[in-house]
Formats: structure tokens, C-alpha cells, sequence
């Protein structure tokens, strides 16, 4: 029980929590669009153009890494818990630690590699 | 009961035997309230692969009309519908859940009084409604 | 409503069991009793070995905690007319996650131990000479943890918790919510001492949530939301305590989180 592994968790529950909060307020509608009222054709999709012009803007940009990297750890802390109860696989903990939040680590730099070159 | 039948008691240092069942691997099927608590901590799942797909549809974006338009081609494949439409109700399920539980977690006192739950939940599900045309507006016009 | 009911009551004897079994009893069903009074009836007229704990029968002492159909419940406030309008049997057993001491009676010195670490009483750093006269503390002061010490340790939250039968170490709500109760109380000075206890795995961080504990407490102490209190509170210190000492502002360590 190390100062060091309490400041840790403080940290990553927050991460959790501000992904908590964006994925809850922004996921539902994206996938609604995207995924089901685009590909259905309850609505014209954008043109190809027309979100390109959007990704071109800074805003945007910014938007959308907060919209891909938050919900990441949001997902790596609370798939590690389930993990540890719902499976009871204590046993792995480094492993599980590593592969979620590296997970959530790699998703965040390859969002912002490619927003950073998107245009 | 016949003494010279009784089983030998085990003893611990200082008092006999309890009885300490193990909790099963499963005992999330136990309850229906387990399992609704897991299906919520799956929906966790369900975001991570909407950002998944939202990368992908990035990187189509980048390479050009026609590799955006056979990403969209992919995304109106049937297992594509199915997955998406779990996916919302997954995601549906954290937003309510989460906008449900977060009143408790700030105990906002006005006037001597804690404010009752529902009154910092309504402004988020106000303020989600307003985001979610908001976003829709922006990519739709 | 019928005027009987049967009860399947655990049964576990570590001298001659290895395993509990279950034992069916008959007892009348009247309008005002509660399932103690069915165990009492039991040990008077019917089988005097069958143990279990109860004290005040009025829902403040906490002792008569068990399972009843499944449900954490409290005997002495769990009325046998609510069960006996819908099934014929109710399962009686002992309180899940605690080690089984005999038939119903559970082993509480873990949680015992843990409610200690959390040092549930007032912390002072320095003591007013008497000359000063008392503490004062308003009636919104006493509101802000009033709910969080109505607790009576029944420990149904324990049996609640999914968190406390994987994770033994597990600290557990009760304890939580009674350390945030001497937090949020003005008198006390020990926030810091109580936030390194708590601020790590076993503690706080291991809750996740589920909230099974709010739902059973039988005096409405809302365990989950204390808890979920103190994980802000604990990061609002982190973050404190990465600013250099001098530039923290005021009432970090060593006061109540209530001022």
C-alpha cells in the first residue's frame, strides 16, 4: 500500500469518470446517426465533402479526440474491474492492467495521429 | 446423535470449523440486480468498439471518397445493423444509468437541505437532449 | 392467508456437518409476527438447538441479520404476512460472504477489524483548553453526516456487497460510510489519517458501484453515495498534493471535509 498506488487510482478514476460523462452524453447520438440512421437511410448521410470540411476545422478536430481518447479509459477502468470480479482473475492483475490502459494509451496516440494528419 | 459416529471436530487455534463457502464464478447469474450491474459494466465494451469504428471511419476518411464510401458500404452490412443497433441500446443504458447514479455521488446542500436526486439528474438529461441535436445539426446541414 | 408457513432453516453444526443442510419447520402464521418471532417460537417449543442472534427485536441493535428468501433482512423488521401472501416456505440462512460460525450465528471479527481501521470516532489534532468552551456545530452541519451515522453495523450491506465476497480485504461499505461520517463532522481533524487508510485498492477504489448496499440498508445510510463522496473528496486531495506545499489552498490535511 504505497502512496504511490493510491495516487494512481485517484487518477484513474477520473479518467473514468470524464469518460464516463462524454461517452454518456455524446456516444448515443453518434452511433444513432452513424451507425444506424445513415447506413438505414432514415437520413441523407453527409457527403464525403461536407465532413471533410468539418474534420478540417481545429474544433472539430479537438471534438473528436476528446470523443475517441476519454471514452477509452473509461472503457480501462471499468473492463479491469469487471475483469477482477466478474471473472475473478486477480491472479492476472499486471497483465489485465497493461492491456487496458495500454489499450486506452494506444487508442488515444492513433486518434491523434490521425486527426493530426487529416488534412 | 452417536458420539462414537460423530466426525472429529477441527479445531483452529482458539474455535472449531466455519463453514466459509467459496462465491462461485458465476455469481453474477445468481441475481437479476448482479447481472443488470455487469450488463452495465459491458456497455463499457460497446463504447470502446464505437471509438474503434469511429477510427476506422477516420482513417477512410483520410484516404480518400472512395475508401469512405466502401466504409459506409460496410457499416449497412446486416451484422453491421445488429451490432449497432445493440450497441445503442448498450450505450443507451450507460447514459441512463450513469445520469441515475452521478446525484449521488454530490450531496449539494441548499438551504440545510440535500437537493433531491432527480433535480441534478434532469439538467443532464436536459443538457444531453440539447447536445444531441446540437451534434446532429452540425453533421446533417 | 394461510395460517401456517414453513421455514427451511440452515443448519450447520462444526462438530458433526462439514456442509449446512436445510430443516423444515411448521410455524402459525399471526398477523403481527416477524420472522424472530418464528425463530423464537422454533427454539422455545420445537427445537431448542437452533441458534442465531437477536437482541433489541425493535431494529437498532443490528444482531438478527440474515437471508431470507435470498434478500439481506433484518428478522425483527421482515414481517411473516409479506412472505406467507405469495409462497408457503421461507429459506432462512446466514448472512452471505462471513464465515459460518453454527446454523445462523456469523463471524464478525473481519469486520470488526476493518470497521476499526477506520478509526470511526472524533480525531482532534490539537485540544481546546476547556476554557474555550464547547464545540459548536449547527443543525446544517449535523445534517451533512447525520444519514451516514445512523448506521447500526447489522452488516446487511456486507451480504449486499458482490465486492465483499470476491475481495476479503475488501474494506466494505459500512465501514466507508462511517469514516465519511466523522469526515464530514466539523469537531473531527482526522480526514488525512482516515484518506491514507482508505485511499487504496482495498478501500475506496474497490467499490464499483453496484449499490446493492443503499438498496438493503435497513436505516437508509446510503453506503454507496458515501463512498462514491469520498472518491471525489480523494481526488480532490491528489490533485491537491500536486501542487507544491506552499501553493495548496486552505483545509487540506488534517481537517474535516466539513468546515
Amino acid at each position: 500500500m504505497s502512496t504511490q498506488k493510491t495516487s494512481n487510482e485517484a487518477l484513474l478514476w477520473m479518467l473514468f469518470s470524464a469518460g464516463g460523462v462524454i461517452a454518456a452524453f455524446l456516444v448515443p447520438v453518434h452511433i444513432f446517426l452513424f451507425g444506424l440512421a445513415f447506413p438505414l437511410g432514415w437520413l441523407e448521410a453527409p457527403s464525403y465533402q461536407h465532413l471533410m470540411q468539418l474534420v478540417r476545422m481545429p474544433a472539430v478536430r479537438m471534438y473528436l479526440f476528446l470523443l475517441c481518447s476519454a471514452p477509452l479509459f473509461h472503457w480501462a477502468h471499468r473492463f479491469r474491474y469487471t475483469l477482477y470480479d466478474g471473472l475473478q482473475v486477480k491472479h492476472l492483475n499486471e497483465v489485465i492492467f497493461i492491456l487496458c490502459y495500454g489499450g486506452a494509451l494506444l487508442g488515444t496516440a492513433v486518434a491523434g495521429y490521425l486527426l493530426w494528419r487529416m488534412a | 446423535m452417536n458420539p462414537s459416529t460423530a466426525k472429529p471436530v477441527a479445531y483452529t487455534e482458539f474455535h472449531p470449523r466455519w463453514y466459509r463457502p467459496r462465491v462461485s464464478v458465476y455469481w453474477w447469474l445468481g441475481e437479476w440486480r448482479y447481472l443488470r450491474f455487469i450488463l452495465r459494466e459491458l456497455s463499457s465494451v460497446f463504447v470502446a468498439a464505437f471509438v474503434i469504428a469511429t477510427l476506422l471511419g477516420l482513417r477512410a476518411l483520410r484516404n480518400g471518397p472512395e475508401a469512405y464510401a466502401r466504409f459506409q458500404h460496410r457499416l449497412q452490412s446486416p451484422t453491421a445493423i445488429v451490432l449497432s443497433t445493440i450497441s445503442f441500446f448498450f450505450v443507451l443504458f450507460h447514459t441512463i444509468t450513469w445520469f441515475n447514479l452521478a446525484p449521488r455521488a454530490m450531496a449539494i446542500r441548499v438551504g440545510g437541505k440535500r437537493l433531491p436526486d432527480f433535480v441534478i439528474a434532469a439538467p443532464n438529461y436536459a443538457l444531453w437532449l440539447v447536445v444531441s441535436v446540437a451534434v446532429g445539426w452540425l453533421v446533417l446541414r | 392467508m394461510a395460517d401456517k408457513i414453513i421455514l427451511e432453516i440452515a443448519r450447520y453444526s462444526p462438530e458433526q456437518d462439514t456442509n449446512p443442510h436445510f430443516q423444515a419447520y411448521e410455524v402459525p402464521v399471526y398477523k403481527e409476527w416477524v420472522v424472530l418471532d418464528a425463530l423464537n417460537y422454533i427454539k422455545d417449543k420445537v427445537d431448542g438447538s437452533l441458534t442465531y442472534r437477536w437482541s433489541c427485536r425493535m431494529g437498532i441493535c443490528g444482531s438478527c441479520g440474515m437471508m431470507v428468501n435470498g434478500e439481506p433482512k433484518l428478522t425483527c423488521a421482515t414481517f411473516l404476512s409479506s412472505y406467507a401472501l405469495r409462497t408457503n416456505k421461507i429459506r432462512l440462512e446466514p448472512l452471505r460472504y462471513f464465515p459460518v460460525v453454527r446454523d445462523l450465528v456469523t463471524e464478525l471479527s473481519d469486520f470488526l477489524l476493518k470497521l476499526k481501521k477506520v478509526k470511526p470516532w472524533l480525531i482532534r489534532r490539537d485540544t481546546p483548553p476547556l476554557s474555550e468552551g464547547e464545540y459548536l456545530q449547527t443543525p446544517e452541519q449535523l445534517g451533512s453526516y447525520k444519514q451516514f451515522s445512523m448506521c447500526i453495523n447489522c452488516t446487511l450491506c456486507y451480504a449486499a456487497c458482490p465486492v465483499v465476497g470476491l475481495d476479503p480485504v475488501f474494506v466494505g461499505p459500512a465501514a466507508i460510510a462511517l469514516a465519511q461520517r466523522y469526515n464530514m463532522d466539523n469537531r473531527d481533524q482526522g480526514a488525512a489519517e482516515r484518506m491514507a487508510v482508505l485511499a487504496h485498492p482495498e478501500g475506496i477504489w474497490g467499490c464499483t458501484f453496484v449499490g446493492e448496499c443503499t438498496r438493503v440498508c435497513p436505516k437508509h445510510v446510503d453506503p454507496a453515495g458515501a463512498i462514491q463522496q469520498y472518491k471525489l473528496r480523494a481526488v480532490l486531495d491528489w490533485m491537491r498534493n500536486l501542487l507544491p506545499q506552499k501553493a495548496r489552498p486552505e483545509g487540506g490535511q488534517g481537517e474535516s471535509f466539513n468546515r
